[in-house]
């Protein structure tokens, strides 16, 4: 196992720009997940860390030894593709044999090794199975097999649970986090899906656009977003944002938005008069008849124990989760309080989140 | 109280099962009646083959096979006489005719031409194609959508309308009446079909079969051996078919390039003369050997033959 490290990676297609100088570190053992929409360069960065596409410039080091332009077969990794990649002529033995047959391994030894990785993911009836007749969840242990087999230094998963159903879904989360317990290999895992992400990361990098918005655990990410982007993208509903505009000054424990005074975080940073957004998670919103800040009660979606009940402000849409008691009807008119400690304050223009005693050292990526 | 049945708005009716399978068996005995007639005269004698009206009932002779293979002389009744008495088979067949082999005659050596020269081009023409559709397939080739359609565009005029240049050429440089030029020939003309359909096949295998091979530790060319081509087969099997069943057949330019050493079964059956006339026993039991190579090919190929035919109708 060893520590990934990618050095102001960059990969342009001719004018596109698919993975803009990034940098980060995958520490030794750890479950690093990118996420982000499709077309961001998760993937692109993942083929470049597998040596399946070469970078237009930066690094990669691989447990500190440059691999950027090595061959793929000589960087010591294992790779698990969306569709599997199965070989449908081999059956299930000859499939996770695979690579140890390319080092040239004995017989008897591939044998051994293969059963012994057949045991452990609980795919050892299955062995002279073909793969045509896999269920879902058996093809994804299979290409697991296939990818431990090896001992690699490093795992990489592109979007590894994204053609099997919900329920099997949540089961190979739970799987692959306690394989990944288990055997403590450094993972990159490539998804769109943030509750994957979220529930399977020890980090998350969020990609939009070939950038790197964030970089950080997974409750820095929800907690901490650095951008509008990620504030967006991550937790459902995503976050709410109210528009408004005003300056900022260090230290200040306020913002006046309209007439409405909502005690913020201390702010780190000035900001002159301009446009601004005021970023709070649904759980953060309560109904409070004093506040300033109104709105007018759109609808409800009835969620069980909780409620998502949507308001229309004058500075845009607010989505709260409310306990499932609380009554709202359309069109009624309510105060809305948020919870102070828990804003996160947006620079309008470039969507960057303004440092607070909330967010600091977060990273940007 | 009329009993009516469900039936499903998909499943073929009884009827209309057994119509289609009629029509099917039908066409199936029309296409085969000449078929059967070349194979029916090839047992035939010479007389009974020209017989008018021609005969379905016959005494099966093997004359006809004892022709094809041997070249006879007409010998004197008094010559006959003092021969020693004929050995059953072919020997008694010819002298039955008042005439004695005189040596084999030369289809062997036309039919081993046949063998060598069509199965020689395909094995080329679907090697090249092969790892040309590879390429095409998967790397960036400049101008490839321009060089694919010249490929294509070898095909859009008969063949035989070059046959003069090909002709002059191949004098000029020593490849008339060759093996290998019949060989190269047959390779140019079909290796434009096999890069086309091999293509599709190979388009239609994921990347990310060698992909994995190839993080896996194997050279490109070898995830190429282990894991692409096990899965072309169908589209490869397809593909050798067809350009075996032009090369086997083809007739223009073997008639123009060959006449001895290298001269393929098809300008060798129609000069197949018996005494006073075309043999035609002879020339059925040339064309009944000729079909069996590729018949034999295709019944071998044919579980791959039915899917590659349809292939990107049915999504594996």
């Amino acid at each position: 196992m060893a520590e990934i490290r990618v050095e102001k990676l960059h990969k342009a297609f001719g004018e596109f720009v698919a993975v803009r100088e990034s940098d980060f570190t995958v520490a030794d053992g750890e479950f690093f997940v990118m996420l982000g929409p499709s077309g961001c360069g998760k993937t692109t960065t993942l083929r470049m860390i597998a040596g399946l596409e070469l970078p237009t410039s930066g690094r990669i080091l691989l447990g500190g030894e440059d691999v950027t332009f090595n061959r793929a077969a000589a960087r010591d990794i294992a790779f698990v593709f969306q569709l599997f990649a199965l070989y449908p002529h081999m059956n299930v033995r000859q499939n996770i044999g695979f690579p140890l047959k390319c080092e040239g391994m004995p017989r008897a030894e591939i044998r051994a090794r293969v059963e012994e990785t057949a045991r452990f993911l609980r795919i050892d009836h299955l062995l002279s199975q073909p793969t045509s007749r896999l269920a879902g969840g058996d093809r994804q242990r299979v290409a697991l097999g296939r990818a431990i087999v090896r001992r690699p230094k490093a795992f990489l998963m592109d979007e590894p649970l994204g053609t099997l159903d919900t329920e099997f879904r949540d089961l190979m989360v739970r799987e692959l986090r306690e394989l990944h317990m288990r055997i403590a290999a450094t993972t990159v895992y490539v998804t769109h899906d943030q509750l994957e992400a979220m529930s399977m990361a020890d980090k998350i990098a969020v990609m939009n656009r070939g950038d790197i918005e964030q970089f950080g655990t997974p409750q820095e990410i929800y907690d901490r977003p650095a951008t509008m982007f990620v504030a967006d993208f991550i937790g459902s509903p995503p976050m709410n944002f109210l528009a408004f505009r005003g300056s900022v000054e260090p230290g200040a424990a306020s913002v006046g938005i309209n007439g409405a005074i909502v005690d913020i975080p201390a702010p780190r940073e000035a900001r002159p008069e301009g446009d601004l957004a005021l970023g709070v998670r649904p759980e953060h919103v309560r109904f409070d008849d004093g506040s300033k800040l109104r709105g007018t009660v759109f609808g409800t979606e009835y969620l069980g124990t909780t409620q998502i009940v949507t308001v229309t402000t004058a500075h845009g849409t607010v989505k709260a989760r409310l306990p499932a008691d609380i009554r709202a009807e359309a069109g009624e008119t309510v105060g809305l309080s948020l919870r102070s400690e828990r804003l996160t304050l947006f620079d309008g223009g470039s969507g960057r989140a303004i440092r607070t005693a909330q967010n600091e050292g977060t990273h940007h990526g | 109280m009329s009993k009516t049945t469900a039936h499903s708005v998909v499943a073929p009716t009884p009827t209309a099962r057994r119509v289609s399978g009629a029509i099917v068996i039908l066409y199936a005995l029309i296409t085969m009646i000449p078929l059967a007639w070349i194979v029916m005269t090839s047992f035939k004698t010479p007389p009974d083959s020209i017989a008018y009206p021609p005969k379905v009932l016959f005494e099966p002779s093997l004359e006809g096979y004892c022709n094809l293979f041997t070249t006879r002389s007409r010998q004197t009744p008094e010559y006959l006489e003092s021969l020693p008495a004929p050995e059953p088979g072919c020997d008694a067949i010819v002298r039955s005719r008042n005439m004695v082999i005189a040596g084999p005659s030369n289809v062997i050596p036309r039919f081993t031409n046949s063998i060598i020269i069509a199965f020689g081009s395909t094995f080329l023409a679907v090697f090249l194609g092969t790892i040309t559709a590879y390429a095409f397939s998967r790397f960036k080739v400049p101008f490839a959508d321009d060089i694919l359609f010249f490929i294509l565009s070898t095909r859009f005029m008969p063949p035989i309308a070059v046959a003069i240049p090909i002709f002059l050429m191949y004098r000029a440089i020593g490849l008339s009446d060759t093996h290998l030029g019949m060989i190269l020939l047959y390779t140019a003309v079909n290796v434009s079909l096999a890069v086309w359909l091999l293509k599709g096949f190979i388009d239609e295998i994921p990347r990310e079969y060698e992909e994995a091979a190839m993080i896996d530790g194997y050279s490109r060319l070898h995830a190429f051996v282990k894991v692409v081509l096990p899965q072309a087969a169908t589209g490869i099997a397809a593909t050798a078919i067809f350009c075996l069943i032009f090369a086997w057949n083809e007739y223009a330019f073997a008639v123009l390039l060959t006449s001895g050493t290298a001269q393929t079964m098809p300008p060798f059956i129609p000069f197949i003369i018996g005494e006073g006339g075309q043999d035609w026993p002879a020339v059925a039991a040339a064309t009944t050997l000729f079909l069996i190579p590729i018949f034999v090919f295709t019944i071998l190929l044919r579980k791959h033959l039915l899917r590659g035919i349809t292939f990107g109708a049915v999504r594996k």
